[in-house]
């Protein structure tokens, strides 16, 4: 009986995906690039949530900010840092547009990536 | 017994890993022995054919020797001590005059139903988050003035802004419901004096339901 569940919640192929792992697919594919996969996890290794939510001005909800190359380039949001002075520049297209194909802008959290630790 | 049973429910609709809890280990200890992390190439998520993959660092390899979270527990690190213990020590700004400001205070929240009472630690929070981050767009400044619930916060709202997405996970109630309703015998709302601390989540004994 429990595996019927299994069978019943868990879809064919699943993503496994870090938690925390931001799908952004806005303008990507429609322009001939890889859906862009951004690691929160990551991220925060390295600056504290206000420096982006704050500083940076991103709103805190997966597919809220209008992000574009233009903009990037131009020193908005990824490119704040990305910028080849903080950190790498935006040439690397593919270090950032890394994911698969169809991928729907969203945030990978809760039941997706993990199980419950101590209820 | 209906409540009870409604909760159930939605646990179990929000969790398909509940399929695996006959599997989890009966300790802390023992869960983090299990600790993995999926690779780029295997997550579902990355394009395995993307030559650039490879200059992108692992999941596994940037967290695995940092303060450790229950296996399979959000990023299985505990962020919290990770930035207290100084084991990351990621940049508060940007800009040289960005104000940075961290508040002591904690905030109990009563509103809980049969649940123990909420102890939010403003500490924790301030630490990576700006206050206006929260304030006053998700949360008003006042004690008992905002309509928090699960319903809400599981659709990502209030704390779920963060919470089932990027802090620690909606399976851990009890980091957030961490002060027993019976004998608690203070006042509601805010909190006189430093906040309370916590020791590292691996060191915190499991708790009942039934407080």
């Amino acid at each position: 009986m429990p595996f019927l569940f299994v069978g019943v919640l868990l879809p064919a192929t699943p993503v496994q995906a870090e938690y925390g792992d931001v799908v952004l697919n806005r303008y990507a594919e429609k322009n001939g690039m890889r859906p862009v996969i951004y690691s929160h996890w990551f991220h925060r290794i390295r600056f504290r949530c206000k420096v982006c939510h704050s500083e940076l001005g991103f709103e805190m909800r997966a597919g809220a900010n209008d992000i574009s190359m233009a903009k990037i380039i131009e020193g908005e949001y990824c490119g704040m840092c990305h910028n080849g002075e903080v950190a790498w520049s935006a040439e690397h297209c593919d270090r950032c547009h890394s994911g698969l194909p169809g991928l729907q802008t969203k945030i990978h959290g809760g039941g997706e990536t993990s199980g419950p630790g101590v209820w | 017994m209906k409540k009870k049973t409604c909760c159930l429910i939605t646990m179990f609709l929000c969790l398909p890993a509940l399929a695996w809890a006959s599997e989890l280990p009966t300790s802390q200890g023992d869960a983090s022995a299990l600790r993995s992390w999926k690779p780029f190439t295997a997550d579902g998520l990355h394009d395995p054919s993307n030559p650039a993959l490879v200059e992108l660092q692992q999941p596994g390899e940037a967290m695995a020797m940092f303060p450790k979270d229950v296996a399979n527990t959000g990023n299985q690190v505990d962020w919290v001590r990770a930035l207290e213990q100084g084991v990351i020590v990621p940049r508060t700004n940007i800009f040289p005059d960005t104000h940075i400001e961290v508040l002591d205070l904690d905030i109990i929240m009563d509103q809980t139903s049969q649940m123990g009472l909420v102890r939010f630690p403003h500490k924790a929070h301030t630490q990576w988050l700006e206050c206006s981050n929260c304030h006053d767009k998700i949360f008003k400044k006042k004690a008992g003035g905002n309509p928090v619930n699960m319903f809400a916060i599981l659709m990502g709202e209030y704390c779920g802004r963060c919470h089932g997405a990027v802090a620690f996970p909606l399976t851990e109630c009890r980091r957030c419901h961490s002060e027993p309703r019976r004998g608690f015998a203070g006042s509601y709302g805010a909190q006189e004096g430093a906040g309370k601390t916590y020791k590292p989540v691996m060191d915190q004994k499991p708790v009942g339901i039934n407080q």
